[in-house]
């Protein structure tokens, strides 16, 4: 048991890490990358729903009907969704401004819909926690990743919760925007996801 | 009318949804690889996503902001596409079924497709009027299609070229999107 729960938590790492391994819900993935702080807080975010909706989904599991599965999947997601936004409304209301329409949207993220589907449906609430926490943390290490490189590359800084940052670059750097703008988000992703081809599955 | 036109162009162009608002990215890549797949998609988005704009635009002006539910706002969206998408699949397949064979296979994965939620938000977030809703959906879903079908007409060339292994399928599609990107910067300050 304790092993299969280390598997299921480890996998979501790095043997299934998203979006690298799994190429899912990649629109929060390039939308909120531009800082390693926003893109925490969008990963933890995330964590918070698959977790919630996988515990709950694989306590249903049995009672939900086949056919209209996706819809009642949906709407489960959906409330705890609800929960995330009015909880960073009240208590990081900054951060909650940063990331805007993408957190209402982590509803459509296919990662939470897909991990329902493919694992929280099939088996038991303790190991669907495992999943969802291994998959979420692999989420928001991945968004912690790219945005440091965007923000490094883009901007020089890295700055977590406000004030002075934590890393600078010299004074010789010149940032390169590019990094920061949309077309950045897109080759950053394509490069890293290149890199990790490179390293390969072990 | 002037306004409308500015919103139209600024919708398809400068704030493109896939490429400058990052939405709808999974399809994007997901049905890029062939053009008739490609062309599909954008058809069938275009088609939901007015439909949607619509919908979500009278919920929420007449039934949430009318009884104070806003918060309620992520689950009826979610539920309004999700049977909308459900109800337009069922009226296609009896009434015009030369159309479902075209749109079938892509229309439940627009349930999931962050563009339509997107853009019911962002018509909700600016305050559009119904004519503006009509016509910024309509816009978003059209540079929704041009960017994906010109994507598409990259990406097949790239198929036949020699792309080192570790760069191939989506690493090299994520960066020609990102070169696409940089091409639709340029109309930045068109308007």
């Amino acid at each position: 048991m304790a092993q299969s729960l280390a598997k299921e938590f480890t996998k979501g790492l790095w043997a299934e890490i998203p979006p690298f391994r799994l190429v899912l819900g990649l629109c929060p993935v390039l939308a909120v990358t531009k800082s390693v702080e926003n893109g925490i807080g969008m990963g933890v975010a995330t964590t918070f729903v698959l977790v919630f909706s996988n515990l709950l989904i694989s306590l249903l599991r049995n009672v939900i009907p086949s056919k209209v599965r996706i819809a009642c999947y949906i709407v489960i997601i959906a409330t705890f969704v609800t929960i995330v936004e009015l909880v960073m409304q009240a208590y990081t209301y900054e951060l909650f401004l940063k990331l805007g329409i993408f957190i209402p949207l982590i509803v459509v993220n296919c990662i939470v819909l897909g991990r329902a589907e493919a694992f929280a449906s099939k088996n038991g609430p303790v190991l669907s926690i495992a999943d969802g926490m291994g998959i979420g943390i692999g989420f928001t290490l991945s968004l912690a990743a790219l945005g440091a490189v965007r923000e490094i590359l883009g901007n020089g800084t890295i700055t977590i919760w406000g004030g002075t940052p934590i890393f600078e670059m010299g004074a010789n750097f010149l940032p390169f925007r590019f990094m920061i703008e949309a077309p950045g988000a897109f080759v950053g992703l394509g490069l890293m996801l290149c890199m990790m081809n490179l390293i390969g599955k072990k | 009318m002037g306004d409308l036109f500015v919103l139209a162009i600024s919708c398809i162009f400068i704030n493109n949804i896939l490429l400058a608002q990052f939405l709808g990215n999974c399809p994007f890549l997901g049905t890029s690889k062939k053009m008739e797949t490609a062309i599909g998609m954008a058809m069938s988005v275009v088609f939901v996503l007015v439909m949607a704009g619509l919908i979500t635009w009278i919920v929420d002006v007449y039934l949430l902001k009318a009884l104070n539910l806003e918060y309620l706002r992520t689950v009826s969206f979610i539920l309004v596409i999700a049977s909308l998408v459900q109800f337009v699949e069922m009226f296609l397949k009896k009434s015009i079924p030369a159309l479902y064979a075209g749109l079938g296979i892509f229309l439940p994965l627009i349930t999931t497709n962050c563009a339509v939620m997107g853009v019911c938000l962002i018509n909700i977030k600016e305050d559009y009027t119904f004519l503006e809703t009509a016509v910024s959906s309509f816009a978003y879903a059209a540079g929704f299609g041009l960017a994906l079908i010109l994507f598409a007409g990259v990406r097949e060339r790239i198929s036949l070229a020699r792309v080192p292994k570790p760069l191939q399928d989506t690493s090299i599609g994520l960066i020609t999107a990102g070169i696409i990107a940089l091409t639709f910067m340029s109309f930045k300050g068109m308007v």
